[in-house]
């Protein structure tokens, strides 16, 4: 950093302040549809905000465009509302310059997999050490009502009126294919889940990409209602939890086990498997990271829930940072005048 | 025989051969030696597109042109008076800019069968009388390379490799130039491969004592040292001195530097040389397109780092919307765009000036960028520093324009003194007492940079139209009608922060010819050499192009007849016609290559009408 930048902004990297999630409310009035799934995205990022203890002004939210790129504007933090797919750019350059940022994106299934989807890929292997929302709600909300890069084959959508015919993303494996460190999903109707999943991933070291399943109400409601719903709910998800195998059902009475690479539903009540047979996740294991991904999709599976893949990488911005210590600890660090003169030079009397 | 020295006031060497044959280092060495030795000088680069096109072939050839002088050099050259042809290809290719008597060197080894199959002559030029107008000097370079290393063991292709220092060698006895020069690169170069170094240095005094000693070149000539300005110098190409500039300004405004990019001809050296300067901290991040380029650059400016994104005219199309969001943020950023020919990928490695109306209003809605343009190579230094303070002071994006004959194209540089650089720094705003994002300066109209980590200030920017003061979201019909006139005048009130238009000769008279960017040289040594005919013209180069100089409008109207040329087809004549309601005229050719001073000449002359 330059002495320009230290002197203005904060040294401490661990807020002295204890926070509410109220003091991450801005004064802006909160404009998207009543009833929309974002409002509980921004009610538990506040929420979890204060147990980070990342001072305030370390924080910064940058989003592109969409519903959920609004997000920045009701965040009492710094934000940047940038242009359509371009928030992980952006992103990307503020961490590179400014590593002691708390620097988190908010995007959805268009801006962040569609027109922004190439920058997506490319922070993912990266790795900068940034926090993606990606708010899917498998729908064109703010354009009111065209299919997006999420919706499943077959959508009938104002600009698909005899049904989309393109084979959806499947976010998680997108995001493994892409090297991605972290890769999550939880859910807007389930708030306790989304918070520790939000809290993951703001620990974790490295880009955190957590997919948030979100009802739109007005263009696209119910598209996720077989997983939140209490009646469907259990027998259609399975949460994946490090080191537990994965168990799901009303009674919990149904596991996955793996058939040779392929996961399979068994009972757990007709005596044929117990709990022992069954798949054990473990978020390190990037291999089986992709078969869990690999699940979404497939209706005679539950969909997966919760952390795929957590592991370490050196993140882009520290490796830049050790190029340049290590230059200057060789070099010295430059002059202008040095720089000027450097090379075949000569001099006229 | 008793050898002839004749001395010349300026000379043109054009080094031609085929991409291999590594006619840019030998270009470069004979640049190097002739700076050293004091002469004022000018080079363009004349490379293929392909990196390695098909041996022997036309689109194969790479070239190097040197103007040299003892009087001062403003361009590389129009015509060369010497052409050094290793091979049928890069002859056929070359002959059109040789001067009539012009001396040809060609390798014989280069003109066998296939060779001049491939360069599409039926018959051998140099046996069918067609080069009968030159003075046309027949070595076998190669065999005589071969010969100078033949009990050195090595491989054919290193022997190959060293045949371009027999023809510098040869061309420094010509021009009675040292071999110091070359010999110390070359020595540093190989250093840890002795025999390079033995094979290099022993063929460049092959070829110099094959100058010598042979009856094959009776005249040799001198181009004494030029009067140069006092100082240290060095050689620097357009982009080199981009970046150095870039730096210079990043260190005087006392800031971080960060370059958002993505390689492109022939833009992609300010990356390359940035991207070594590691040891001032600057951050160079090569982004996945020109998109991320840019808007990891605005990221990095909301941040607080000097940010520059440097690119070619198609990745200025794929930035034009996020320069429109740093329009609309008010945040500082440097776009580079060094132009090439178009439209579309074009002419990558050829020179044009048809990017000035794409930086004046390539964007949706009303969104005003400072444009300022380099005029020679080394003045990318300043125009890039420039740039950077323009951009800091009135948080906007500027745009800089050099083009492919700037960047690549190289002169002597007086290196400036670091100490009479001004401080550019603007201080970021730390009292979160009344702080609102929108608030603005009564003279410059800028409002202030306050960056994330700064208590107090946490507030939010973004690309959608804001409310005056606050900044907060805001879609009334008066304020938007406010703020883009608001956004308009800011750029406006430059105009009085940046130097008038100077006239270099009369104030009056009947021609005033206006030009921008990097047709400096050649506009300067046209009009100068018509002056000393005694006509009455005068030369305007304009580096601002938004805001134009204030005065620029009374002294187009002191001249008769305004001539603008430019390598488009009228782009800056629509913004000067439009503003001052002025006549002008205007000489446009768009062949992907500079001016010749000589058709600027022409067209004064036609413009005068004769008149004496």
């Amino acid at each position: 950093m330059s002495i320009l930048i230290e002197e203005v902004v904060s040294k401490e990297a661990v807020s002295t302040v204890k926070y509410t999630a109220k003091d991450f409310s801005s004064d802006q009035d909160v404009r998207w549809c009543p009833g929309c799934g974002d409002y509980s995205v921004l009610a538990q990022v506040q929420r979890v905000m204060p147990d980070l203890n990342v001072p305030k002004e370390k924080v910064v939210f940058v989003s592109g465009i969409g519903c959920s790129s609004r997000f920045p504007y009701y965040m009492n933090t710094y934000g940047f509302h940038g242009i359509h797919g371009r928030a992980t750019a952006i992103a990307t350059g503020l961490k590179i310059a400014r590593p002691d940022l708390s620097v988190w994106i908010a995007t959805g299934d268009g801006d962040g997999l569609s027109i922004g989807g190439n920058h997506m890929i490319h922070l993912l292997r990266r790795n900068v050490d940034v926090n993606i929302l990606l708010f899917n709600n498998q729908i064109y909300g703010l354009t009111k009502g065209q299919y997006s890069p999420t919706s499943e084959v077959g959508k009938i959508t104002k600009s698909t009126p005899f049904g989309s015919v393109d084979m959806p993303f499947n976010p998680a494996a997108l995001a493994l294919g892409s090297s991605g460190t972290f890769v999550s999903r939880s859910l807007d109707r389930d708030p306790k889940h989304m918070q520790s999943i939000i809290k993951r991933a703001a620990e974790h070291k490295g880009t955190s990409f957590v997919e948030i399943y979100q009802n739109c109400n007005v263009f696209n409601d119910g598209a996720f209602f077989q997983f939140t719903e209490k009646e469907t709910k259990s027998d259609s998800v399975v949460f994946l939890e490090h080191g537990k195998p994965l168990i799901f059902g009303k009674e919990n009475d149904k596991g996955i086990k793996l058939d040779g690479f392929s996961p399979v539903v068994v009972s757990l009540k007709d005596g044929s498997h117990s709990a022992n047979d069954l798949l054990v996740h473990n978020e390190k294991d990037s291999t089986l990271a992709f078969i869990l991904a690999n699940m979404t999709y497939n209706h005679d599976l539950p969909r997966p829930l919760g952390i795929f893949l957590a592991i370490d990488r050196p993140c882009y911005e520290d490796e830049m940072e050790k190029q340049i210590d290590s230059a200057i600890s060789k070099r010295g660090r430059g002059t202008l005048e040095k720089l000027l003169n450097n090379g075949d030079t000569w001099v006229i009397q | 025989m008793e050898k002839q020295t004749r001395v010349l006031d300026e000379v043109t060497i054009r080094f031609a051969g085929d991409s291999g044959d590594g006619m840019q280092i030998t270009g470069g060495q004979f640049t190097n030696t002739s700076a050293a030795m004091g002469n004022d000088l000018s080079t363009l680069p004349d490379y293929p597109a392909e990196i390695r096109a098909p041996i022997g072939t036309t689109y194969g050839v790479s070239g190097f042109q040197i103007h040299f002088g003892s009087t001062e050099i403003n361009t590389p050259g129009d015509n060369c008076d010497v052409l050094v042809a290793m091979n049928a290809a890069s002859l056929k290719v070359n002959l059109r800019s040789l001067q009539d008597n012009g001396i040809i060197i060609v390798n014989t080894d280069g003109f066998g069968d296939k060779n001049l199959k491939l360069a599409g002559y039926t018959q051998s030029p140099l046996a069918d009388g067609s080069l009968s107008k030159f003075q046309v000097f027949q070595v076998d370079i190669t065999k005589l390379t071969n010969l100078a290393l033949q009990d050195m063991n090595l491989s054919q292709k290193v022997v190959d490799k060293t045949k371009n220092f027999f023809a510098l060698g040869m061309m420094y006895w010509m021009f009675n130039r040292t071999l110091d020069n070359t010999i110390q690169w070359v020595t540093e170069k190989f250093e840890k491969k002795p025999e390079l170094i033995e094979a290099n240095t022993r063929v460049l005094k092959a070829g110099w004592n094959y100058a010598e000693t042979t009856d094959v070149f009776a005249v040799r000539y001198e181009v004494k040292p030029a009067p140069l300005t006092p100082g240290r110098y060095r050689n620097i190409t357009g982009n080199q001195a981009t970046a150095l500039g870039m730096v210079a300004a990043a260190e005087k405004a006392n800031l971080p530097l960060f370059l958002g990019s993505y390689p492109i001809t022939p833009a992609s050296e300010i990356l390359q040389d940035l991207s070594e300067f590691k040891n001032f901290r600057v951050k160079t991040f090569q982004a996945e397109d020109e998109i991320a380029g840019i808007t990891s650059a605005i990221g990095a400016s909301f941040g607080g780092s000097l940010a520059l994104t440097t690119t070619s005219g198609p990745g200025v199309a794929l930035k034009s919307e996020a320069i429109g969001l740093a329009v609309m943020v008010e945040l500082p950023l440097v776009i580079v765009n060094v132009q090439r020919g178009g439209p579309s990928t074009g002419l990558p490695t050829k020179t044009e000036q048809a990017d000035l109306l794409q930086a004046m209003y390539g964007r949706n809605g009303e969104s005003p960028v400072p444009v300022i343009a380099a005029a020679t190579p080394s003045d990318c230094f300043n125009m890039a520093f420039e740039a950077s303070r323009i951009a800091l002071k009135y948080m906007t994006p500027v745009i800089l324009l050099t083009d492919g004959y700037l960047g690549n194209g190289s002169e002597p540089w007086l290196i400036p003194e670091v100490k009479n650089l001004p401080d550019i720094s603007q201080k970021f705003r730390k009292d979160p007492n009344n702080y609102l994002p929108y608030l603005r300066d009564e003279v410059t109209l800028s409002r202030e940079w306050a960056i994330p980590g700064t208590p107090g200030l946490e507030h939010r920017i973004g690309g959608l139209e804001k409310q005056d003061k606050t900044g907060n979201i805001n879609y009334e019909p008066e304020n938007h009608d406010m703020m883009v006139k608001l956004r308009a005048e800011k750029i406006e009130r430059i105009a009085n922060d940046i130097p008038l238009a100077t006239v270099e000769g009369d104030e009056k008279g009947d021609v005033l010819v206006v030009g921008w960017g990097g047709t400096y040289g050649t506009l300067k040594t046209a009009v100068e050499h018509k002056r000393k005919e005694g006509k009455s013209v005068s030369h305007l180069h304009l580096k601002y192009l938004n805001p134009l100089p204030k005065n620029l409008g009374e002294i187009l109207y002191n001249f008769k007849t305004v001539l603008i040329p430019e390598i488009n087809l009228g782009q800056l004549i629509k913004i000067l016609r439009a503003k001052y309601l002025v006549p002008a005229i205007g000489l446009n050719k768009v062949q992907g290559l500079p001016f010749r001073s000589i058709e600027i000449e022409q067209k004064i002359d036609e413009v005068l009408g004769g008149k004496k």
